[in-house]
């Protein structure tokens, strides 16, 4: 898909999901900015561990990295008398930045890492989150973390639309803005670079990459999306906390990526809009069976984790590539059979002379070779 | 003279146990060097001592223009002319032909000498230019030999080091990238190391042929006379 078309798609989308708004319940509409606040962070996993490979069970730390960068300098700015777009834009630059110095500082220690050295090690970080912030409590506000003032929808919109689609519109605009970023990034230079070093590093740094530069530049690619997630979820629900960013939460990120499609940004769609609906509908099918109280309450919140884990199994064992590559494969048995001829040859070599001409390894098809000079 | 490659007393070997053992080589530019010895000898490390995966332990590698490689680091090769097709052929299995092909060329500024270089490579390996979007991991053996070869080359190198290129191949493909090799090397100047098992094929193709034994250069030659000296070739190639 060329770049031109690429930000064609991505801005439909976002009319599209922006209009859909205006139709869906406020709830609905708090949903889908929590969708797109996962996705971001889904989608830096997509880039760093389906793109390059590295195995990473911090993604959630990341996000609260975003999330309280978000709180910090929103709180900061209100304090000040700030108001407006500003209150709005800059508190998730901040989110972004915060989230990609953490990153810079992980992926500068993790670069000589891989595979579950590095699991392990980006696992701390989350496992560490609610020590450090109780350790920083007058700053991060311990195990409670912090309420933020936000900046509610713009004056103009009140009484259009609600604070939850103003919301989602921000959501959606922030996500589309990183997927596309992300996608362009995927497919260009940089992600030939990575998919180079994930798949032969010697190789890659034979050819002129530098393999610890590529990762690490991923490690901060990749934090700077989870930044924005982190920023988004803190604007959609006034708060930053550590309870909202834990290792379960970590998990479920990459569990989403694998399930979406690991490596493909559909599938970070698809994998978000899992981790977000799948608890709901669970818990809207619970609800309307008959259940005992006790059955109901110990259902309730684990019943979601575990179909999530059921769903995790069966993807791997029967659909490795995702529900992406499930609807890739379909997409591929309703299109017709390609041609049996082959392309042709955009270029016609002239025929070769062994007194001028380089020799050329035909193809099997073609001539015998000229006899090299020497045998 | 003036070498392509000089190593003078190269030492090198992973942790405390030494591979290469003062190792002197030089390496004419614009002729084709046969390394052969049996397995184990340290034909492998030598080339990943030369191009910067193994910092030698002792003594100094310099191209022929005196540039010192020794602490060059191997991102860093292909920006001074030195390329390598390594072992069991380095494809990116991910990439397509023409992206692994691009991948060569990287680091060259010039877009349009890149583009023409690709068209070249294109015209000398026919097989690739049939399956230019074809990823690396759908390509035969031999195809995957071409390719790796074929990205070398898109870095325009001074010096080309390959490590086993018949590994895997029917004698017939062996005889096709050896004898370009051959070709390259009167038409462009190539300066060739050759790093071959196939030890007829190697010193048949080469200029010069060194024989490595256990980490250390046991006869340095014309490739010509190596191959006919049956009591060198008994005692160290078996053949």
């Amino acid at each position: 898909m060329s770049v031109t078309k690429r930000y064609l798609l991505a801005a439909a989308a976002a009319v599209l999901l922006i209009g859909l708004t205006f139709i869906i319940p406020s709830f609905t509409s708090y949903q889908l900015a929590i969708v797109c606040a996962y996705l971001c962070g889904i989608a830096g996993l997509t880039l760093l561990t389906g793109a390059g490979g590295q195995l990473s069970l911090g993604q959630a730390a990341l996000m609260a990295a975003g999330a309280y960068s978000y709180a910090l300098s929103a709180n900061a700015m209100a304090d000040a008398g700030a108001e407006g777009p500003l209150l709005l834009l800059v508190p998730l630059a901040a989110a972004v930045f915060g989230a990609a110095v953490l990153g810079l500082a992980v992926g500068l220690a993790a670069g000589r890492l891989h595979g579950p050295y590095l699991a392990g090690f980006t696992m701390a970080l989350v496992v560490a989150l609610p020590a450090v912030t109780s350790t920083f409590s007058s700053v991060l506000g311990g195990d409670q973390g912090l309420w933020i003032t936000v900046e509610k929808r713009p004056t103009a919109l009140r009484g259009i639309v609600s604070t939850e689609a103003w919301q989602a519109w921000l959501a959606v605009i922030c996500s589309v803005l990183v997927l596309t970023l992300l996608a362009n990034l995927l497919h260009g230079r940089f992600g030939r670079h990575l998919r180079a070093v994930r798949d032969n590093p010697v190789a890659a740094a034979l050819a002129g990459i530098n393999p610890a530069r590529t990762k690490i530049t991923a490690f901060v690619i990749s934090s700077a999306a989870a930044g924005m997630g982190g920023g988004l979820l803190a604007y959609t629900t006034q708060s930053a906390g550590p309870g909202a960013y834990s290792l379960v939460f970590s998990l479920f990120l990459l569990m989403a990526a694998v399930v979406g499609g690991i490596g493909s940004l559909t599938g970070a769609v698809w994998g978000a809009l899992l981790l977000v609906a799948l608890p709901h509908l669970i818990s809207t099918a619970t609800s309307r069976l008959e259940l005992s109280a006790d059955l109901s309450q110990r259902l309730d919140g684990n019943l979601a984790v575990a179909v999530f884990g059921a769903v995790l199994i069966l993807v791997v064992l029967l659909a490795p590539q995702g529900i992406q590559g499930l609807l890739v494969r379909a997409g591929g048995r309703l299109r017709p059979p390609p041609s049996a001829s082959l392309p042709p040859r955009s270029t016609e070599p002239a025929p070769p002379s062994p007194a001028t001409a380089p020799s050329r390894i035909p193809a099997p098809s073609g001539q015998l070779p000229a006899t090299p000079k020497g045998q | 003279m003036t070498g392509g490659l000089v190593l003078e007393g190269v030492t090198a070997g992973y942790g405390s146990v030494p591979v290469l053992h003062g190792i002197n080589l030089s390496v004419e530019k614009g002729s084709i060097t046969a390394v052969v010895g049996a397995n184990g000898a340290g034909k492998t490390t030598l080339l990943r001592t030369v191009t910067g995966q193994l910092r030698p332990t002792a003594g100094s590698i310099r191209l022929g223009t005196g540039k010192d490689l020794t602490r060059v680091p191997v991102e860093e090769m292909v920006r001074h002319g030195v390329a390598l097709v390594p072992e069991g052929r380095g494809v990116i299995t991910e990439l397509t032909v023409e992206e692994n092909l691009r991948l060569g060329g990287l680091w060259r500024k010039d877009r349009r000498a890149a583009a023409a270089m690709l068209t070249r490579t294109y015209e000398l390996f026919e097989p690739l230019d049939r399956r230019r979007k074809a990823a690396g991991h759908q390509l035969s053996g031999g195809e995957r030999q071409m390719l790796a070869l074929g990205r070398a080359l898109m870095a325009a190198p001074a010096l080309l080091l390959l490590d086993e290129p018949s590994l895997g191949l029917a004698p017939k493909v062996t005889a096709q990238i050896l004898g370009m090799l051959r070709r390259l090397r009167d038409d462009t100047g190539l300066t060739v190391l050759l790093i071959e098992q196939n030890v007829r094929s190697a010193l048949t193709v080469a200029d010069h042929g060194v024989v490595l034994n256990l980490g250390r250069i046991v006869a340095s030659r014309a490739a010509a006379e190596l191959a006919e000296d049956t009591d060198l070739r008994h005692t160290y190639l078996g053949f």
